[in-house]
């Protein structure tokens, strides 16, 4: 079978009321989904709130994903992308010894800059589709980075 | 009119129509129960075990169709339940389930008898509250009784603070529901009913496959009628027991792990499955690759995740099943009865083979045996509860239903002990029918403090023990699958079930013979009070046939045949 495992992303408009987001987790857990990386805010002037969830399965278990969603009462719709935008943010710390341009040309590069200089540190930010961001991690290895915080995916269909 | 939370309690019970609670007061519920006290709307039956109390709900809900309530305190209240939860929501039962809570200024403090109540029953329930303040409590329980009732229905719990029941707010039941996240689909999709029937009247060796949503959705009349326009044989789920009466010419037998040869041939060679109201498990399928391999299937079910969860379904249709076979039936008429002849006498042959039956070949009474006398003798005018184990497949194959919600039995979940409470609430909800718990002599034991709740509310059930001194399922499979091994199955130690019963106030007997066994019956049947007939039965007797976990359901082991004399 094609692509058996491969990545997704789902996202889903929930009442935002207390434990929904267990509700959520707990059904995933429950029955053996992978969560990947799990977004969630509140929408703008709403009671609902929306996830993005990102995970990885076969066909059929993705349909079985979204439909064991929708039999949750708190949700409201269910988005199975395939043609979507999608961007992550990381925050990463380097050491105020490194090379302070060379890192502040890389973020550019990956749509990102240094949001905040330290006594001792740089932190640097950048906001990506998320392969991109693996990517970027990659090539500021060597720039000896403290810390590093993803933000998971957020995404919107075309 | 602005009342307390624990009034408001009782007011939605009343609006909702609810004669039974079954229930067990503690702490945190006290203020419920002190409005219980004072009313005379409904009645509360004091079960002696808060599993006990839902199991009862349970039964109470399957024999009358309407949601069962039960009520309990919180922290180890509440844990107990949690079984009872489980085994409804496995089963699609409709029940509210009402807990009490500490207070919420304790909530989070490890309070006594607290417990994160909610976040237990999430993954057994359809859906759950946490009450924090009293003016909810209206629309929380006017939804908790739609939503459990509706779509595909299951457990509702409602957990209620002790401070929210003592709060004093307005109260207003006649809320209109604001559901906007859940809209069951109820009505099928006439398009794909109507390529669905074209395929049945395409289709050479078409089978029904009957399911419990049929017994859920009050559809078995109706599904009766499109079994016999269409004269296509069906076989039932074990949940569908009394979907078609067991005389019926069309109905092959229960499929599965222990359904009949005929019925599991019949799946095994059909070109299209028909699937009403039933979900493809396990315990149906078998070795899901081999299941039903030449067939298209039809899969009729209200809930959406069911189907192609399994078994890819080539005519999904999203509905209630009533509706969906009313449909059917109105198209019906395109399909040709005569033309399934060969098909219905194939299907003989298959039974006339390995017929489902037993030997009566030791000195002991055999279970079967008993099951098929208490058909004989009490027929239609009983309803058949069961705990788990042999004597509950033996039940499912041997009775002779003739009607939906004559027969209740844990399925899903397989909870021991569910049968004696559960009975009491099928008796409580058609009191004018025989209840009638089958249960083993290891199941008997994990709810037997009922009989206290069975004599005080006079609930007169009569529970048939077959007695093999085993845990006979596990020893079944023991002996056929680990070498006859028999760890921790032997039950050769018990109690006097007899004095068990008596020392409650009900009765007992031990019956050998069948002779004995017809008396008991018959004294338990007159004297109208709770009581153990335990029969001593065979003890090594195996429920066949059986289809082995993981195997094919064409690859059957087979009662082996006697030469007769």
């Amino acid at each position: 079978m094609q692509d058996e495992n491969a990545r997704r992303v789902i996202s889903v408009i929930v009442v935002n009321e207390a434990s929904v987001l267990s509700r959520i987790t707990d059904l995933f857990s429950g029955r053996g989904y992978n969560i990947t990386s799990l977004t969630v805010a509140p929408i703008p002037d709403s009671r609902y709130s929306r996830l993005t969830i990102v995970t990885s399965g076969s066909i059929r278990v993705i349909e079985q994903i979204t439909k064991q969603l929708h039999k949750l009462i708190p949700v409201l719709k269910v988005y199975e992308h395939a043609d979507l935008v999608e961007k992550e943010m990381a925050l990463i710390k380097f050491p105020i010894s490194e090379n302070i341009t060379d890192i502040a040309t890389l973020c550019a590069a990956y749509n990102g800059k240094i949001v905040n200089v330290g006594d001792n540190i740089i932190i640097a930010m950048v906001a990506d589709e998320p392969k991109r961001v693996d990517n970027f991690l990659k090539i500021i290895n060597k720039y000896n980075p403290k810390e590093i915080v993803r933000s998971g995916a957020v995404a919107l269909e075309r | 009119m602005q009342i307390s939370g624990a009034q408001m309690v009782i007011e939605a019970l009343i609006a909702e129509g609810v004669d039974t609670v079954f229930g067990y007061p503690g702490g945190a519920i006290m203020n419920v129960y002190d409005e219980i006290y004072k009313q005379t709307n409904f009645k509360h039956i004091l079960t002696r075990h808060e599993q006990a109390a839902v199991h009862a709900a349970e039964g109470y809900s399957k024999a009358s169709g309407k949601v069962g309530v039960a009520m309990i305190t919180s922290g180890p209240g509440f844990t107990n339940a949690v079984t009872g939860l489980a085994d409804a929501y496995m089963d699609s039962i409709p029940l509210v389930v009402i807990s009490g809570q500490v207070p919420m200024s304790l909530i989070g403090t490890d309070a006594f008898q607290e417990i994160d109540a909610v976040g237990i029953s999430r993954s057994c329930t359809k859906h759950n509250y946490l009450v924090t303040d009293a003016k909810d409590l209206a629309r929380v329980l006017k939804e908790a009784f739609y939503i459990a009732a509706s779509g595909r229905p299951g457990p509702v719990h409602v957990d209620i603070p002790k401070d929210v029941t003592a709060q004093i707010a307005e109260f207003d039941y006649s809320v209109e529901l604001d559901l906007e996240t859940y809209k069951p689909h109820t009505k099928g999709n006439p398009r794909q009913i109507k390529k669905a029937m074209e395929a049945i009247a395409k289709a050479r060796r078409p089978l029904f496959y009957l399911g419990g949503g049929i017994v859920n959705s009050n559809a078995a009349y109706e599904v009766r009628e499109l079994v016999h326009k269409t004269g296509i044989p069906a076989v039932e789920t074990f949940m569908a027991r009394g979907v078609l009466s067991h005389d019926d010419e069309l109905l092959i037998s229960m499929l599965g792990m222990h359904g009949s040869y005929a019925a599991n041939m019949a799946m095994s060679e059909t070109d299209l499955v028909i699937g009403l109201g039933a979900r493809f498990d396990d315990r149906v399928t078998g070795k899901i690759s081999e299941f039903a391999k030449n067939a298209g299937v039809i899969h009729v079910d209200i809930d959406p995740a069911s189907i192609s969860k399994l078994v890819i379904a080539d005519y999904p249709i999203v509905g209630d099943v009533k509706n969906v076979v009313n449909e059917m039936l109105e198209q019906s008429g395109m399909v040709n009865p005569a033309k399934y002849s060969s098909w219905r006498e194939t299907i003989r042959n298959f039974d006339e083979l390995h017929p489902l039956t037993y030997h009566e070949d030791t000195d002991r009474l055999k279970p079967q045996w008993v099951i098929q006398r208490v058909g004989e003798l009490l027929g239609d005018s009983a309803n058949i509860s069961t705990d788990v184990g042999q004597h509950q497949m033996w039940a499912a194959q041997f009775y002779p239903f003739t009607r939906p919600r004559q027969w209740i039995s844990s399925g899903g979940l397989g909870t021991m002990g569910f049968g004696f409470p559960a009975a009491m609430g099928v008796k409580v909800a058609s009191p004018e029918k025989i209840s009638i718990n089958f249960t083993g002599d290891g199941s008997i034991l994990m709810n037997c403090q009922e009989l206290m709740t069975a004599v005080e509310k006079k609930v007169p059930v009569i529970n048939i023990i077959l007695n093999n001194n085993y845990l006979g399922m596990v020893r079944q499979w023991q002996t056929l699958f680990y070498d006859k091994r028999h760890s921790e199955t032997d039950l050769s130690v018990q109690p006097d079930f007899v004095k068990l019963a008596e020392a409650f106030g009900g009765i007992g007997y031990r019956v050998t013979t069948k002779a004995e066994f017809d008396a008991a019956l018959k004294e338990s049947v007159e004297k109208n009070i709770v009581s153990f007939i335990d029969v001593v039965v065979e003890r090594l007797e195996n429920v066949m046939p059986m289809v082995p976990a993981g195997g094919s359901l064409f690859n059957m082991m087979l009662l082996e045949k006697k030469e007769k004399k």
